[in-house]
């Protein structure tokens, strides 16, 4: 790990401002960011830790929904009565990720934050542009099982790990944010993270010295909340593909369905063309397969992750089926 | 020992000398704190041109009930806190990436990963490790079941299985539910084999001692085996 100098924060205006500087990096749970260091992925001259703010509250927000602390543990919100008898997806989601002891330290905006798996930009020795902009991506052409399907790049083809974000994007999560002036901003977790275009180094839209202060859910829509990951071992992997979905049926009818997927983009991926299909449809093979159609639209494997196309067609077919059932 | 070592008695055996390998530890582990603290570990890497000047921090942690004041590189994590610096060396490093859990602590009660958390962030915690769990002579009811059951092999990975374990069943006890749960709304949480396999499934064990693990977590638990 390279040297680094360390400050506690003691307000949002202190970390933003100490987050301005070169080589500065904010830390919350760290299970990344340290990981990263070790590595020297990461070398951040100075490190400001966020731990002790008061961003660790879930609350009821006006208009019914929830506004969850930048610093509320992936456990404490997975646990929480509220999340759990109201947005079982995101609580599913947070469960379906990492080990009990990362969720312990693991953040709600950290997890956010969270940095792709690509073996390649964990491994300094090999070219990667999200890493070392301009390098070359060592996936096209090598090792890319893990890799994206969707919304690729000949730059990168890495995709975000995170299963509580995909849940997020499902709900229509904002995103709440502060600068070093004060001023707060919110932004809708479909702009937050980017597709990696010819700046992969530039994964979401926060601005220089912007933290993070809350994430914040709208009221529940109505249906059946799911979560469902498919992945190479039973537990604590990232998911090669996986669902949250929302769907609303009745009498073998769909009223409404919401589908967001994880796993195959260097973003949660949402199609809004495949969820109008579904709307007022009978729950057929027909319409899931014509939805599965609409989601995988532009879908191009790189040859070691070539499954996933019809491993997401599968596992859409299957979360459909389960949860139309009347 | 030298045969012809000038100081070896006639007669005597290395036996003799009672020299046990918990004593070659402990003088170690003391030889250790002499001449690490505060400055050694600054060493660690070699200080390139743009880094920053060095500078220690002091962090205060609270571990197994004893205050410990420390001068610490930024750098070192709560594991190597532990290992290095106060001898503790009961909490393995494995991975030291999180993922295998050989290095997991109890913090405030909750089990982390030691070596994914930097001990200057701890500064004024309560941290509870696998040194902490036994009353004495008397074992922990999870230290007692591991060994009644061989909840191991090698033995590497089991500090880290023991107190996580110790964090799942308080979990358990405070209604967290985990990804096998079919009922979420259920406020009381229900142990079962696949309920104790999955909350277990950050520690990792290479010897696959895993039924018998998880055979001493059911009794430890007060659940029928």
């Amino acid at each position: 790990m390279k040297a680094f100098t360390y400050q506690r924060a003691d307000s949002t205006a202190h970390a933003a401002a100490a987050a301005l500087k070169p080589g500065a990096r904010i830390i919350a749970g760290g299970t990344n960011l340290l990981d990263l260091m070790k590595l020297q992925v990461e070398t951040p001259l100075s490190l400001v830790d966020i731990n002790r703010l008061p961003l660790d509250k879930i609350e009821e927000t006006p208009d019914g929904g929830l506004r969850i602390g930048a610093l509320v543990r992936n456990s404490d919100l997975a646990a929480d009565q509220r999340v759990r008898q109201r947005y079982g997806v995101l609580s599913r989601a947070l469960l379906a990720g990492a080990s009990a002891q990362l969720r312990n330290k693991a953040t709600t905006s950290g997890n956010l934050l969270q940095r792709t798996r690509c073996y390649y930009f964990y491994d300094i020795t090999k070219p990667c542009n999200k890493r070392n902009p301009g390098s070359g991506c060592a996936a096209l052409a090598g090792f890319n099982r893990i890799h994206a399907i969707l919304g690729t790049s000949d730059h990168c083809i890495a995709t975000h790990p995170s299963d509580m974000a995909v849940a997020m994007r499902v709900l229509d999560a904002k995103v709440e944010t502060i600068n070093r002036e004060g001023e707060t901003a919110i932004i809708p977790i479909a702009e937050f993270h980017l597709l990696p275009g010819t700046t992969p180094e530039i994964e979401t839209s926060l601005k220089s010295g912007e933290i993070i202060t809350a994430v914040s859910l709208p009221p529940p829509p109505p249906g059946v909340q799911v979560y469902r990951k498919v992945r190479d071992r039973a537990s604590y992997a990232f998911a090669l593909v996986s669902i949250a979905a929302i769907v609303d049926t009745a009498q073998g009818r769909i009223r409404s369905a919401r589908l967001a997927f994880g796993g195959l983009a260097h973003k949660p991926w949402r199609v809004a063309r495949a969820e109008q299909g579904l709307t007022n449809t009978p729950a057929n093979t027909a319409t899931f397969s014509a939805a599965a159609n609409a989601v995988l639209e532009g879908a191009r494997g790189y040859g070691g992750n070539d499954f996933k196309i019809p491993l997401t067609r599968r596992t859409l077919h299957s979360v459909l089926a389960e949860n139309t059932r009347t | 020992m030298d045969e012809h070592d000038p100081n070896t008695e006639p007669g005597t055996t290395p036996n003799a000398f009672e020299v046990t390998r918990r004593t070659v530890i402990e003088t170690g582990a003391t030889a250790l704190l002499l001449t690490t603290l505060p400055h050694a570990v600054l060493a660690d890497d070699p200080i390139d041109g743009n880094a920053p000047p060095l500078s220690p921090v002091q962090v205060e942690l609270q571990i197994n009930g004893r205050l410990h004041s420390l001068t610490l590189d930024p750098r070192t994590t709560l594991l190597d806190a532990l290992r290095e610096h106060l001898a503790l060396t009961g909490s393995k490093k494995g991975c030291d990436h999180g993922q295998c859990g050989a290095c997991t602590v109890l913090i405030e009660g909750r089990r982390i990963n030691s070596c994914l958390t930097l001990a200057v962030m701890h500064d004024g915690q309560s941290i509870t490790t696998i040194e902490g769990l036994a009353m004495g002579e008397h074992l922990h009811p999870l230290q007692a079941a591991f060994v009644e059951h061989d909840g191991f092999q090698c033995g590497y990975c089991t500090s880290g299985q023991i107190c996580s374990a110790v964090g799942m069943l308080a979990e358990t006890r405070n209604g967290m539910p985990s990804y096998v749960t079919e009922d979420l709304a259920d406020p009381i949480a229900k142990l079962t084999d696949a309920e104790i396999r999955e909350r277990m499934s950050g520690n990792i064990c290479r010897c696959a001692a895993y039924p018998n693990i998880v055979v001493a977590i059911k009794q430890a638990a007060g659940m029928p085996t």
